[in-house]
């Protein structure tokens, strides 16, 4: 079977795939192509219609379609081609994708790079172990926005949320505004997972009450979801017995985590990081796989679509700078983890980049008065202090080009300290 | 609504589905009555899916008899079936001088049973045969011939073939009373309607000693033994090959930790009689239980990867065997009464047993008119490109990918709804083809698989049952719940 041949092929066109494609084509790549297994162009935006997107990147305040709007019409205008209903199948090591749809049947690219934009998925309940009956009515909080927002189809009618991420805080002010009502919101953390911003608009402003501390540990009904039982929780996130509180409830919504989805990822080759879940990339965004990158959700999960789309073009620079020069050579700087840091990217590092770099890691857990610090060969070379850094936002910190040339040693560790 | 037949079965799991089966073969009229939504709906979806040698009943029992020669049958009905099986062998391991005394009673009760290739192995070889096992392993019962299958896909086909060859299968019809007729027939009836036929036939599982109190006078008393199960994501690569089982005990074989068919990793099930037959709930304490015994055998037991958890009910009687045959002091009546372990391995024996029973109790002759069984298309993700690429170009729906943890496409939705016995639920389409079984759990897939069901069955989304019954997966459209549902109303 014919192979088509393609300079970069972009998977999925949500906001990251989108991004990564402009920013290629405005570089000068013509021969490029988006696949996207969704009828249309957007990614998850297309049913997240709460505002609250690009204050960042357009210092304006708009729904999940109107941001995706302007990615997709900037799209039209350079006329990158967005192959819809298209699902990829494999992406192997030398670059070459294979994909389907209905109309086009089965097709083979060989890509020059190839740029992974797969999004992520919910963690579901499977992985959550959590006890109880099988029946309907319990659903990821994606799920149940797909219902309510494309679909116009409400899952119920007495809703618990599980989780605290911000899907199930915007579902859960979504529920309410459509009639529903929100008994709990049940957190197993100490702290959320969500944007401070969702929990004072979608949670305090309704009346919901966040459960901190707290998890569902039986669900019952034999068809359809008849109640919930939440339990505090110990040190450990076990239960502790005698502090149950039951609901009547017919739908649980779970906002318990994201997983970057590289299934793709993995076929090809691609080297994951534990802590992310994503691919291991450079500066550039290129993974353990030569000419193969990764940007947005798959890489590892953002709050904001505006990072996003800042990531996810210079991830679309760097490939169309791949398919000119080809690789850039081997990384000399390692990037690790410190005390209280979780998941930084990029984890590795040309010491002759040339542009600054974003590192961008979680803070394990809720540290007050505290600094974000780079060291370097027992060197201490960059600081940012903050009041606040927490789990639910993305700490980033910006390391000038000119440093890396003189630093000490080859590994930098990203580390959060309390200061005095 | 008066319906008659020669041969009435009440219960469509794997043994109903077997026997059902066996009985087309007869120039007879077959009506099951199951009183769930589906197919394979009690323990038949909810066990280890394993296809026991027969190592470990007692030699002389209809346990010993049926799991034998069941097994025995597997290879060539699978095949024929187009149902995945896979001979993977077990080794059922022990760790002291105790447990060897164990497993050389099980090697030979299993001898005595007519098992081939049993030999008790030492901790070198099973260690080289399987890395992954606890090093602190002392000996292991080697069972090359053991096999695993998917249990509800044997039951699809099964109940696909009769199909074809005439038995009608009825569902949400719950027996909730028998009369003998004064022509030795039986009236019986359900919720939905009454049925009268010349046999009858129990493969009713948790309920099938209820079923036989109805008919005979001499009672019996069933025990409901609920195990639960971890089913790991197949993206791991797996720690076995083979089915890893402890040493058996009273409760029955203990927590084993399996490869299934489609490459994923069972763990489990535990052991705990419950009152309600219907109660498959899972346990904080009893998945507790399964991940302490599971790591007995898997040191490095990890359920991060965990997809689901599930748990089945075993149908035990006191007397541990299974009841097989005509219904006592009740001519024209045929039963299978406590079919647990090796229940799943014993059905293709069982089946044909008690459907020619029924014929001869019938005196029908053999049906001459066998319509062949044709298997569904093989699954999109099985394919070569080549066959792929041919499949789009027959149906372009195989070119929409519906479920992508499993990769399963639209035009094989369509087809498991279209099946002689179609799917005609979200888990009905799942457990046909897949959709929905991987890491998502079907997150993403569902509305879609909802809106194919829907769209086939001609009902309306808001109709549109997870497992039949009040399990819809809406409660109203947004526009008439804000009009008129309202819960703040």
């Amino acid at each position: 079977m014919t192979e088509k041949r393609v300079d970069l092929l972009v998977i999925g066109a949500g906001p990251a795939g989108l991004a990564a494609a402009i920013a290629a084509k405005e570089t000068g790549i013509d021969s490029l192509l988006v696949l996207e297994r969704e009828k249309d162009p957007g990614g998850i935006l297309r049913q997240c219609i709460h505002n609250g997107f690009g204050l960042h990147r357009f210092k304006e305040e708009l729904t999940g379609p109107e941001y995706a709007d302007r990615d997709i019409a900037r799209a039209m205008e350079l006329h990158i081609p967005i192959r819809c209903g298209t699902t990829v199948l494999s992406v192997s090591s030398g670059r070459k994708v294979t994909c389907v749809s209905p109309s086009e049947g089965l097709q083979i690219y060989q890509a020059g790079a190839v740029i992974l934009a797969m999004g992520c998925r919910e963690r579901p309940r499977g992985a959550l172990c959590t006890p109880g009956t099988r029946c309907a009515g319990i659903y990821s909080a994606g799920t149940a926005q797909r219902f309510v927002n494309l679909e116009g189809l409400m899952p119920g009618k007495r809703v618990v949320i599980l989780g605290s991420g911000d899907i199930g805080l915007i579902m859960a002010r979504r529920m309410t505004l459509q009639g529903a009502e929100v008994l709990a919101c049940v957190e197993i953390m100490p702290y959320s997972s969500g944007l401070n911003r969702n929990i004072v608009q979608c949670l305090q402003d309704y009346s919901i009450p966040l459960y901190l501390n707290h998890t569902v540990t039986e669900i019952r009904g034999r068809e359809r979801l008849e109640g919930i039982t939440i339990s505090q929780v110990d040190e450990n996130r076990k239960p502790i017995p005698g502090t149950d509180i039951s609901f009547d409830c017919d739908t649980l919504l779970l906002s318990c985590g994201l997983i970057p989805e590289n299934e793709l990822s993995l076929g090809a080759g691609v080297r994951l990081s534990p802590a992310t879940s994503g691919p291991v990339v450079n500066e550039n965004f290129e993974t353990s796989v030569p000419g193969v990158f990764a940007c947005g959700n798959v890489l590892h999960v953002h709050d904001l679509v505006d990072h996003v789309s800042r990531e996810s073009a210079l991830a679309g620079k760097a490939a169309a700078e791949y398919i000119r020069s080809g690789a850039a050579g081997a990384e000399t700087i390692q990037v690790t983890d410190g005390d209280g840091v979780r998941g930084t990217v990029p984890q590795m590092i040309h010491r002759n980049a040339s542009a600054d770099i974003d590192l961008m890691f979680r803070p394990a857990g809720v540290y007050r008065s505290s600094a974000a610090v780079v060291r370097c060969g027992g060197e201490e070379i960059l600081r940012k202090k903050a009041m606040i850094y927490t789990p639910g936002e993305m700490a980033v910190l910006t390391l000038k080009a000119e440093l890396l040339q003189r630093l000490p040693d080859s590994v930098l560790t990203v580390s959060i300290e309390r200061t005095e | 609504m008066l319906c008659s037949s020669d041969v009435l079965l009440i219960g469509a799991g794997i043994t109903g589905c077997a026997t059902a089966r066996a009985l087309s073969r007869y120039a007879c009229s077959v009506i099951v009555l199951e009183r769930g939504p589906d197919l394979a709906e009690g323990a038949t979806k909810a066990n280890s899916g394993i296809v026991h040698a027969g190592y470990d009943a007692h030699p002389g029992t209809r346990k010993a008899y049926h799991n034998v020669r069941g097994a025995a049958m597997y290879p060539e009905l699978c095949r024929s079936l187009s149902v995945p099986y896979e001979q993977c062998g077990a080794l059922v391991i022990g760790f002291d001088e105790n447990d060897r005394r164990t497993l050389e009673n099980l090697l030979q009760r299993g001898i005595q049973n007519g098992v081939q290739e049993l030999r008790i192995v030492e901790r070198s070889e099973l260690l080289a045969m399987e890395p992954a096992l606890n090093p602190d392993v002392l000996c292991a019962l080697s069972v090359p011939t053991s096999g695993i299958v998917s249990p509800y896909e044997l039951a699809f086909a099964m109940a696909d073939d009769a199909a074809l060859n005439g038995v009608s299968f009825r569902f949400n019809e719950e027996v909730t009373g028998i009369t003998r007729l004064p022509d030795g027939g039986f009236l019986v009836r359900t919720g939905a309607g009454e049925y009268r036929c010349k046999a009858l036939i129990n493969c009713a599982g948790a309920s099938s000693a209820d079923l036989h109190n109805m008919l005979s006078g001499e009672k019996l008393t069933m025990v409901h033994r609920r195990g639960q199960y971890y089913l790991l994501d197949h993206a791991v690569s797996l720690p076995f090959r083979r089915t890893i089982f402890q040493c058996p005990s009273v409760m029955g074989k203990g927590v084993l930790v399996s490869p299934t068919v489609h490459g994923n990793l069972l763990l489990g099930p535990n052991a705990e009689d419950i009152q309600d037959p219907l109660d498959t709930a899972t346990t904080q304490a009893g998945l507790d239980e399964v991940l302490r015994k599971a790591a007995l055998s898997w040191p490095k037991v990890s359920v991060r990867s965990n997809i689901t958890n599930f748990s089945g009910i075993r149908a035990h009687l006191p007397q541990d065997d299974f009841l097989i045959g005509p219904v006592a002091g009740c001519p024209g009546a045929f039963e299978a009464v406590g079919i647990e372990s090796p229940g799943l391995s014993s059905a293709p024996s069982v089946g044909a047993d008690l459907a020619g029973m029924a014929a001869e109790w019938l005196h029908c002759s053999v049906n001459e008119t066998i319509v062949p069984y044709t298997a569904p298309d093989k699954p999109f993700r099985e394919m070569s490109e080549e066959e792929q690429r041919a499949a789009v170009l027959r149906d372009p729906a195989y070119g929409n990918i519906v479920c992508r943890c499993e990769v399963v496409t639209e035009a094989e939705i369509r087809r498991a709804i279209r099946r002689p016995v179609g799917a005609t639920t979200v888990d009905g389409v799942k457990r046909r083809t897949r959709a929905g079984m991987g890491r998502c759990q079907g997150g993403f897939c569902m509305p879609r698989v909802m809106d194919i069901l829907s769209e086939e069955l001609q009902q309306n989304i808001l109709n549109i049952t997870k497992d039949g019954g009040e399990s819809r997966l809406l409660c109203d459209t947004v526009a008439s719940f804000l009009e008129g549902g309202s819960v703040h109303d």
